[in-house]
């Protein structure tokens, strides 16, 4: 078998299964591309040495019978998780130098399943950016380009996971999401990105961003293969007080593509001014593929959709200012060279002014800003009670009956890198115009390739579920990925 | 509400980050655009409704009330920029 590192998660399954293939080959051929495609800046930690042995021990495992449905299969880790060993700076320079002591929960999942740590993947600093060009690695790239050729964002915060997924260097990812951070960036680059229900998978191990938001999910090449990881990265969990203490389905058994008589609403505050006519026109096509499929389609109302941006750019901050306090150069990471007489607040101050990017130094001041005294209650007091409204909105649909929402999943296309402008983040913001909304919410989201733009870049739809359906979700996701027929890659120039 | 340049020193304090005096100006600037943003928070109708602490109405977690882990200060202090003699170091607290 040739390009080995083009497989589906659920066709080297089948086929180390059946013997025509080994995990040691597998992982060689991910290993082969990572290593010709440097100029995507994806992988930025490698792991070629874990990943072998751990591809030995895969072997092993399926000779003897016992393979999970992840045994063997060669992934990435985007940086933010923490992995034994192995590098963990979540993109951040502030966290040069660290190998973590302990194991993520999702991560630990993994490998108990069998699957293969290829290494760590580029991110935006903290999780916190659209475009990975806050990462202190520099931005990864997109694999896929325009007519004019230039470098194109793979979105972010998890770029690195949708560029090499998308490029085929591993066979899935892991990403998180805390306002979009999975889903936009597989709009991106033509890859399937799920966000599971807040508390379905563990945050343990996963340096945190912004606590009541973040999840983490698997960007796959096929819904089928985002079923077979979210089973392999979901788990109880003692050590994450927010994990549900739910059992964990088996997703890919309810991927049946029997979506008749399910009800699909299409938020009409979603189609904002001066969306795209591309975007438009996908949406349409979608729910029209979703009715053909024996779905009914109707428009609904998410009244508070226009302040999820703002509330989510209040709470957010205000989080990431108090997760990220501990970074002050006492007990890992980067510290500040102290002039003579310095004392410890200049340590602090120092370390954080270089360990921090812009954008997160932004967040944090701002964070720092609505929780202190005198603002608290006009900002994020104000901005949690818009966050009940915004999930009412939701709870009220389905109430009435609705079982998904259909969405586009970015406004736009990939846009080149070094096209927003750094001093209006407010800009950079309205990125997640169409995803921030569920991370308030909790609910779980996917988004799908559906259709390419007048310049041939993948375009994405946005399904969102009933929390702790992700197996209604993948259902539905699995018809619209069908129906769509997506099969595009990008053209192989790095 | 606006941002001076001030306030944009003391913020940028409580955050423990130090900013040059030459780049106040263009912080307070850039977070006036963002408050500016957040503003629109003030159109919506919030009376009576109660803030948002979490998404999932599953009630916190319970454990007993005993020590689950410890005993590995080599780990604790793998890490530190600076460890001596069991302890991380840091510059003079007192005078």
């Amino acid at each position: 078998m040739s390009d080995l590192n083009r497989l589906t998660i659920a066709a080297a399954r089948d086929a180390l299964a059946k013997g025509d293939v080994t995990a040691v080959e597998l992982t060689q051929a991910c290993l082969t591309a990572i290593e010709g495609a440097g100029a995507l800046n994806a992988f930025v930690h490698r792991t070629p040495d874990l990943a072998h042995e751990m591809a030995v021990a895969a072997d092993e495992r399926i000779r003897q019978g016992r393979a999970a449905p992840m045994t063997g299969i060669p992934v990435g880790i985007k940086d933010v998780f923490c992995v034994k060993g192995v590098p963990a700076q979540a993109g951040s320079r502030i966290l040069q130098g660290f190998r973590p002591e302990y194991e993520s929960t999702v991560t630990q999942n993994l490998w108990n399943a069998g699957a293969v740590m290829l290494g760590k993947l580029n991110q935006d600093e903290f999780a916190m950016g659209s475009t990975n060009e806050s990462s202190c690695y520099g931005p990864a790239v997109n694999p896929w380009k325009a007519e004019d050729g230039r470098a194109l964002t793979p979105g972010g915060s998890s770029g690195g996971s949708a560029a090499a997924v998308a490029a085929d260097l591993c066979l899935a990812a892991t990403g998180t999401d805390t306002g979009g951070s999975i889903r936009q960036p597989a709009a991106f680059t033509g890859t399937v990105g799920l966000k599971p229900t807040y508390g379905r998978v563990s945050r343990w191990g996963v340096i945190a961003y912004a606590s009541s938001l973040d999840q983490a999910g698997p960007m796959t090449k096929t819904v089928r293969d985002a079923a077979i990881m979210l089973g392999a990265m979901a788990s109880a969990d003692p050590q994450d007080s927010t994990c549900a203490d739910l059992p964990v389905p088996d997703f890919e058994a309810a991927l049946t593509g029997d979506i008749r008589g399910k009800r699909i609403g299409l938020p009409r505050e979603y189609r904002v001014d001066g969306m795209p006519a591309d975007i438009d026109a996908l949406w349409s096509q979608g729910a029209q593929m979703l009715r053909d499929a024996g779905a009914e389609v109707v428009e609904i109302s998410l009244p508070h959709t226009k302040y999820a941006l703002p509330a989510y750019y209040v709470i957010a901050p205000a989080e990431a200012s108090s997760n990220l306090a501990r970074y002050d150069g006492v007990r890992y990471g980067h510290r500040a060279r102290l002039g003579q007489g310095d004392g410890i607040t200049d340590m602090y101050e120092k370390t954080r002014a270089e360990g921090f990017g812009p954008e997160v130094q932004r967040r944090v001041m701002i964070g720092t800003y609505v929780l202190s005294a005198g603002f608290y209650d006009a900002y994020y007091n104000r901005a949690r009670k818009v966050r009940a409204l915004i999930k009412r909105d939701f709870d009220l649909a389905f109430a009435d009956g609705i079982d998904a929402i259909l969405a586009p999943a970015t406004p736009s296309a990939a846009f080149p890198l070094g096209s927003v402008d750094q001093d209006d983040p407010v800009q950079m913001y309205l990125n997640d115009v169409f995803t921030v909304t569920l991370n308030l919410a909790g609910l779980p989201g996917i988004a799908v390739p559906v259709g390419q733009d007048a310049r041939g870049l993948p375009l994405g739809l946005q399904l969102i579920g009933r929390p702790f359906e992700e197996a209604e979700l993948l259902n539905q996701a699995l018809v619209l990925e069908q129906a769509a027929g997506f099969v595009a890659k990008p053209d192989r120039w790095w | 509400m606006s941002i001076t340049e001030d306030e944009a020193r003391k913020v940028a304090h409580l955050a423990r980050i130090a900013v040059e005096d030459a780049g106040l100006p263009a912080l307070a600037r850039e977070l006036n655009g963002i408050l500016h943003f957040m503003e629109q928070l003030n159109e919506v109708d919030v009376e009576g409704v109660e803030p948002m602490t979490g998404v999932t109405p599953l009630r916190l977690k319970r454990r007993e009330d005993v020590v689950t882990t410890g005993g590995m200060p080599d780990k604790i202090l793998s890490n530190a920029p600076d460890a001596r003699e069991g302890f991380f170091a840091v510059p003079k607290v007192m005078e």
